[in-house]
């Protein structure tokens, strides 16, 4: 009856259950065809045909599912709702709910008790066993006492335990035997009498082990006692005593251990053959010459490397790129039109690693010329362990020799450097500060200043412990100090100094920033005093320069300065375009150059050094150095006797002055003796010249230098294109003024091949242009792309705003079709309830009708009976 | 002094024994002479001490002096008016009230000669209180005259102060009292006599320290700027205060004006022929009533040449530009200031500051503009960095605002002809020196530059220029020490790059040929 009307009301339901899927969809009356609007290309439609009656059917079948069950369950149902505390609310964590409980918990037990009783207090319990109990017990006994039980499996006891009764029935012969008179023992007695015994066992046995518990510990206390005593060696003996108690490891797990730790063959690199070797040698200096060829272009070059990150769907993928930033990438360098062409060259990253690389092995390379130089110095060098290098000091010391190749190439030196092994210890600790480096080397000769940094590096290389490293970090400062204290002594220990440059070397290749920090710290106090004093003095401050001065300390500034830009060079590459070390040095130079009068010989010497180092500065990079020819110019101009026109001397020179005849030869026959010899560094500081004659050997080598000098310039700069302007002083003043025919034929010589280079530069130049640039190609713009994410009707700019439409006509949407789903939810109800009445109408009216029948028939009946009745009568 | 504090230690005593014995007497004389006109001869013992050899005697004598005269002062116990003389005095019938007073006015005469003489003592204390106490007596004088006259047109001036000898710290003492408005006014008046008389005597030969100590007492007169400021006094005139000169700004300005151009007729050496010409733009010529006047000092220093020149070119700006100066070829004259020096001498930004100005009119014939760019960059070939890095955005700027002036950098037209530079270097007049007709390779020839900035200074000029002109402001005082410091303090983001070259001798050569190593020995 219930699932009747259900069956009878929906035809589709019918329908669906009758037909398959596929019969519907063919079924033309099923299928319901949505009209289109508009013909839209390339948009699948999902509801150009409709199922209604397939839908209404499944959503009638859900709604029965649900709907109607919950309805016909209303109000006879019961639900089960936990009501412990907080256990639906969801802010609360679920720790704090536990403590709330917890404490809930307690107040509930806390009101049952007597308020009056203070003491009892209630048992804390751990897996309901009181806490106090616990604790009372010694459980190691307990666990012993288990595993002892657990193990012991006397014949007795399993006879006892899984024997039956057979062991009882052998017994109570045997005892009856022994005890005639006794009477037989029940079985209830004997088995007490078990239990008492093995209890007993049990009591003697924990006693036992008491017992050997209170020795242990005393043993163990004992021997941590002596344990102070005893010499460490002895030690493991001890412990291997101590291992027999123990029982012994199975030998099987202990093989199976041993062969899971047991190293596994690691495959070994190549062995390279010498010609592969030479290879990555040649490839890695060719890395480095590109990288210092990169670097040399200037820092712009950098950002090419970067890729354009914005491809355009315009991109006709010529690299040309829209963007103001990126626009860089056209940038010109040097004059020349920069296109990509540094494909080849390494990016910075590669070059540093090449670089740590270029480390480490120029720290092999060290080594080796270490080997060259003493005995036995890149032997040591393998060994990992220093103390083992010095217990194997004596010894190993012969063997190592003979192993050395003989490739060692100056006898004496190896001769030296064994003598020096011979004093010198093969340890050495990092010195602390500069005094500590100082007694350290004071007293050796050079050689053996050299040995014992080296060995001072190799015992406390960065690799064999965590503070090394810092520790010889700081030994670049304080070498770098002792070289400008081996300058200032008079004279000065230039040779020394030569031979600590390997260090200085190492140490910088080492610790590049350090060695860089301690340049820059140098060189910008040395600016700083220079700047000092030609503020307080005005123009005539000489603070690089000053020979004669009567401030002693200043007096051999001079020659450090010198000997430091000269490491500056050494160290650092020169023709980097810009670098934190080499860029300052180079403007020290010229700072010293034009700030700083020539009084003397001695300052024209410290110039033309400095002139020197600033032409080796620029050598590979040819970059323009005006100080440079401004004070060669200078410096010739002091050898000109007539001193009136022709060409202008710029400062700090004048065209004449106290000091302006300081090349002025005092006798043109001091040229005939004259030959080429160089000059030393030490005039710098002290020169003394005796004699006339020899003075003007000396005049006459300067003017060789200056001479040669800018041979050199002209040379490097004959491509500039204003060369012509730039010597054109020069070589008014050496054509014309120079008395160039008192001098040896030598320098003569090298004039007239500067006179000649000079007259045939006169190259002309093309007007300057503008570079040319590439044509702008016109403006195409590219489809502006928005994301859609809603059809139809869209308002609103910003992305914020948008979803905020989105949304709002999501949930407009979502509002209208819950209002739909309600309705139709009541709609499927009130048709539901219809049914009921209906149902229960019809039954009424079935049973009413049933009744009226049954007293139709009972009328008839009687009625029939009454008709009988009279037709009786 | 600290022989005899050695030698023995009593003789020292001694002496402070005596010292303070004396100035005791000193003290104990000033208060009688002051008490009572009894004691009046002891003046002559306190003017005695005022001759002491002993410095702190001096001292304390001219203390006492001071204190003791301007008590009579105040109590008018000075004689006023004509003065008759010592001997007369006795002869003519006064009474002895009168003869006191004289005697006392003769002898503070007296002590005004022998402080006049102190002021070119040796030492500088008794200098200073010397002064001091001069300056005193003046106000003293000014508050309770001696003479019916205006007292003020007798104003002595210690005229000693500039006199031949380096009085540099007492004239620093003195500026204080140059502070006040009628001290300043009679001081302008007497130092200009002073200067034409000693100039006059000496026939315009240069006289350096004499020269010195006016320029440095010149230099501290301070000059009001509104009559408003002239409020601080020495001697408060109320009665006269009408017709005073010294209360009026334009008799200041006239004395002033008058003071300077007597000071700058005579020949003066050339340090200080700079010196006045750094200060003459913003202290002098704001304060001179008619600067026209100084145009024939400033032509003529102009036309000095070096240093001087450029010096003068500020003063001259000033004349130019706020007093209608007419200067014929001036810039011709500018451009031949132009040389190697002017990048290395002191005043090179305020050179180029006032460059700047003199170019900035966009009036300027192209051939002038032109002519300037190509030489200053002609002469860039020889600059230190810190100059090229001011003097390229000034090119640029100058071929900014003269677009005539952009073939200098651009020349489409005859782009593969090559030439000679058709620039004449040596020629002075700019209409002739076909600057126009050349290019500026010696920019181009910067971009080789050793230093990074200049080298990316100087390739602006290879792409179009950008509107807006280079700031070089902040360049203009620009030192190569600043360049380094500025480049040491640059934070290094990436390792810093090594030498790969292994270094084993210290004249090894580095990157190319070991230049030094050829030259020059270990030894």
């Amino acid at each position: 009856m219930m699932g009747k009307p259900p069956k009878k009301k929906n035809i589709s339901d019918k329908v669906r259950k009758a037909k398959t899927s596929k019969e519907i969809k063919n079924n033309p009356f099923e299928v319901k065809i949505n009209r289109k609007k508009f013909d839209i290309l390339g948009r699948k439609s999902k509801h150009d045909v409709g199922l209604p009656g397939v839908s209404r059917s499944k959503a009638i079948n859900k709604r029965k599912e649900t709907l109607l069950k919950e309805y016909k369950t209303k109000d006879k149902s019961n639900k089960f709702i936990d009501k412990r505390f907080g256990e639906y609310d969801t802010k609360m964590d679920p720790e704090e709910k536990i403590l709330q409980r917890f404490s809930m918990e307690r107040q509930r037990t806390q009101d049952k008790k007597n308020m009056y009783n203070l003491n009892e207090e209630e048992e804390l319990t751990h897996y309901g066993q009181s806490l106090a109990e616990m604790e009372k017990l010694t459980d190691m006994v307990d666990s012993d006492d288990d595993a002892d039980e657990r193990g012991l499996l006397s014949a007795e006891m399993t006879a006892s335990h899984f024997g039956g009764g057979g062991l009882l029935m052998k017994k109570t012969p045997g005892e009856q035997d022994e005890g005639g008179k006794q009477r037989a023992k029940s079985r209830q007695e004997l088995i007490e009498e078990l239990i008492i015994k093995s209890k007993q066992e049990k009591r003697e046995r924990q006693t036992q082990k008491e017992e050997s518990q209170v020795l242990t510990e005393k043993l163990d206390q004992d021997w941590k006692s002596i344990q102070g005593l005893l010499a460490h060696k002895n030690a493991p003996k001890a412990d291997r005593a101590e291992d027999e108690d123990k029982p012994k490891l199975d030998e099987y797990d202990m093989m199976v251990r041993e062969l899971g730790f047991e190293m596994k063959a690691a495959p070994s690199e190549k062995l390279k053959t010498p010609e592969e070797v030479a290879r990555e040698e040649q490839e890695r200096l060719q890395q480095l010459e590109a990288d210092r060829l990169r670097r040399m272009m200037g820092d712009i070059v950098e950002d090419n490397t970067k890729a354009p990150t914005h491809m355009s769907a315009d991109d006709i993928n010529d690299g040309f790129v829209l963007d103001g930033d990126d626009r860089q990438t056209l940038a010109y360098q040097d004059g020349k039109w920069n296109i990509n062409e540094e494909g080849e060259k390494i990016e910075g990253e590669e070059g540093e690693k090449e670089e740590s690389g270029e480390e480490e092995e120029s720290d092999e390379e060290e080594s080796e010329q270490e080997g060259e130089e003493d005995g036995e110095g890149s032997e040591e060098d393998s060994h990992s362990d220093v103390n083992s290098e010095e217990e194997s000091e004596e010894g190993g010391e012969e063997e190592e020799e003979d192993e050395q190749p003989v490739a060692v190439p100056q006898l004496s030196e190896k001769v030296q450097a064994e003598a020096a092994k011979i004093e010198l210890p093969y340890t050495f600790t990092v010195p602390e500060c500069y005094r500590d480096l100082k007694s350290l080397l004071q007293g050796h000769p050079a050689d053996h200043q050299c040995i014992i940094l080296a060995r001072t590096q190799q015992c406390n290389h960065p690799s064999l412990g965590i503070g090394n490293k810092l520790k010889i970090q700081k030994l670049f400062g304080f070498l770098l100090e002792y070289v400008g204290e081996l300058a200032t002594r008079s004279p000065p220990e230039l040779s020394t100094i030569d031979k600590l440059i390997p260090q200085l070397y190492d140490l910088c290749q080492l610790f590049p920033e350090t060695a860089s920090k301690g340049l820059q710290t140098t060189l910008g106090d040395d600016a700083h005093s220079m700047e000092e004093v030609l503020e307080v003095k005005g123009r005539t401050a000489f603070p690089k320069l000053d020979m004669d001065n009567t401030v002693c300390s200043r007096r051999f500034a001079s020659i450090i300065h010198l000997i430091y830009l000269k490491i500056t060079a050494l160290l650092f590459p020169t023709s980097d375009f810009r670098h934190p070390v080499t860029t300052p040095a180079l403007l020290y130079i010229s700072q010293a150059l034009t700030k700083c009068p020539v009084t003397s010989l001695k300052d024209l010497t410290s110039g033309l050094v400095l002139c020197c180092l600033a032409l080796e500065y620029v050598s590979f990079s040819k970059r323009f150095v005006p100080e440079l020819i401004n004070f060669l110019l200078g410096a010739l101009h002091l050898a000109v006797t007539d001193k009136t026109t022709g060409y202008s001397v710029v400062p700090p020179f004048r065209r004449s002055g106290k000091a302006s005849d300081l090349l002025v030869l005092s006798s043109p026959e001091s040229s005939q003796t004259w030959c080429k010899k160089t000059l030393p560094l030490s005039a710098t500081q002290t020169l003394t010249l005796t004699s006339d004659l020899e003075s003007d050997h000396y005049r006459l080598s300067i003017l060789a230098t200056c001479l040669d000098l800018l041979k050199r310039c002209f040379s490097l700069y004959r491509e500039l294109p204003s060369c012509l302007h730039i010597f054109q002083p020069i070589a008014t003043l050496l054509s014309k003024h120079l008395p160039i025919k008192t001098y040896p034929a030598a320098l003569q010589e090298v004039h007239g091949e500067i006179l000649a280079a000079l007259s045939g530069c006169l190259t002309p130049r093309p007007p300057l242009v503008f570079e040319k640039k590439k044509p702008i190609p016109l403006k195409l713009f590219t489809p502006r792309i928005v994301q859609v994410l809603d059809y139809g009707k869209k308002r609103g700019n910003t992305k914020e705003e948008r979803e905020k439409e989105r949304l709002k006509h999501k949930y407009k949407k979502e509002f209208k079709g819950a209002l739909r789903e309600i309705r139709k939810d009541s709609r499927f109800l009130g048709r539901e309830k219809l049914n009921e009445v209906m149902a229960r109408d019809a039954e009424r009216k079935r049973k009413v009708k049933e009744l009226y029948g049954s007293l139709a028939t009972q009328e008839g009946e009687w009625k029939a009976l009454k008709r009988r009745k009279n037709s009786r009568r | 002094m600290a022989a005899s504090k050695r030698s023995n230690m009593s003789s020292e005593n001694s002496t402070e024994d005596g010292l303070k014995a004396n100035k005791a007497d000193i003290s104990s004389k000033v208060d009688l002479l002051i008490q009572s006109r009894k004691h009046a001869n002891d003046v002559f013992d306190i003017l005695e001490y005022l001759q002491s050899e002993k410095e702190k005697i001096v001292v304390s004598a001219i203390n006492a002096c001071c204190k003791l005269f301007c008590t009579l002062l105040e109590r008018a116990d000075l004689f006023v008016g004509q003065l008759p003389k010592e001997e007369e005095m006795l002869i003519g019938d006064h009474s002895a009230d009168e003869k006191y007073r004289m005697f006392m006015r003769h002898r503070y005469n007296s002590c005004l000669d022998l402080l006049l003489e102190h002021i070119s003592h040796d030492s500088y204390q008794i200098k200073e209180s010397a002064l001091c106490t001069l300056m005193k007596f003046a106000s003293m004088e000014g508050k309770f005259p001696l003479q019916d006259l205006d007292w003020s047109e007798h104003y002595s001036f210690p005229r000693e102060i500039i006199q031949e000898e380096d009085m540099a710290l007492l004239i620093s003492r003195f500026q204080e009292y140059l502070e006040m408005e009628d001290v300043r006014y009679y001081v302008m008046s007497a130092i200009r006599e002073n200067v034409a008389r000693v100039m006059d005597k000496n026939k315009g030969v240069v006289i350096p320290v004499y020269q010195n100590n006016v320029f440095t007492l010149l230099s501290n007169i301070s000059m009001p700027s509104q009559e408003s400021e002239l409020t601080n006094y020495l001697v408060k005139q109320e009665a006269k205060h009408e017709d005073w000169k010294a209360a009026k700004l334009k008799e200041h300005k006239r004395a002033f004006e008058r003071l300077w151009l007597g000071f700058l007729k005579y020949k003066l050496p050339s340090s200080m022929y700079k010196m006045v010409l750094v200060i003459l733009h913003d202290s002098i010529l704001p304060h001179i009533s008619n600067p026209t006047l100084m145009i024939d000092f400033l032509t003529a220093a102009y036309d000095v040449g070096g240093a001087i020149s450029l010096l003068a070119l500020n003063g001259l700006f000033v004349l130019i530009h706020q007093h209608n100066l007419d200067y014929p070829d001036f810039y011709k004259k500018l451009y031949n200031l132009l040389e190697p020096s002017v990048f290395h001498v002191k005043y090179r930004a305020r050179f180029f500051h006032l460059a700047n100005i003199f170019l900035s009119s966009t009036h300027l014939p192209v051939y002038l503009v032109a002519a300037f760019a190509k030489r200053l960059s002609r002469l860039a070939l020889t600059a230190p960095p810190a100059a090229l890095l001011m003097v390229l955005p000034f090119i640029c700027n100058l071929i900014r605002r003269h677009p005539a002036c952009r073939v200098l950098i651009h020349r489409p037209s005859a782009a593969d002809q090559a030439c000679d530079d058709p620039y004449m270097m040596e020629e002075e007049d700019p209409a002739r020196c076909h600057a126009l007709e050349s290019s500026l390779w010696e920019l181009q020839t910067l971009q080789n530059h050793y230093h990074p900035d200049v080298a990316k200074a100087a390739m602006a000029i290879n792409k179009p220029l950008s509107q807006k002109e280079d700031d070089f402001k902040e360049l203009l005082e620009l030192s190569t020490y600043e360049m380094m410091d500025r480049a040491l303090k640059q934070k290094q983001s990436r390792a810093v790059p090594l030498e790969f070259d292994p270094a084993t001798q210290l004249l090894q050569g580095s990157g190319g040929v070991g230049v030094l190593g050829m030259h020059f020995g270990l030894e």
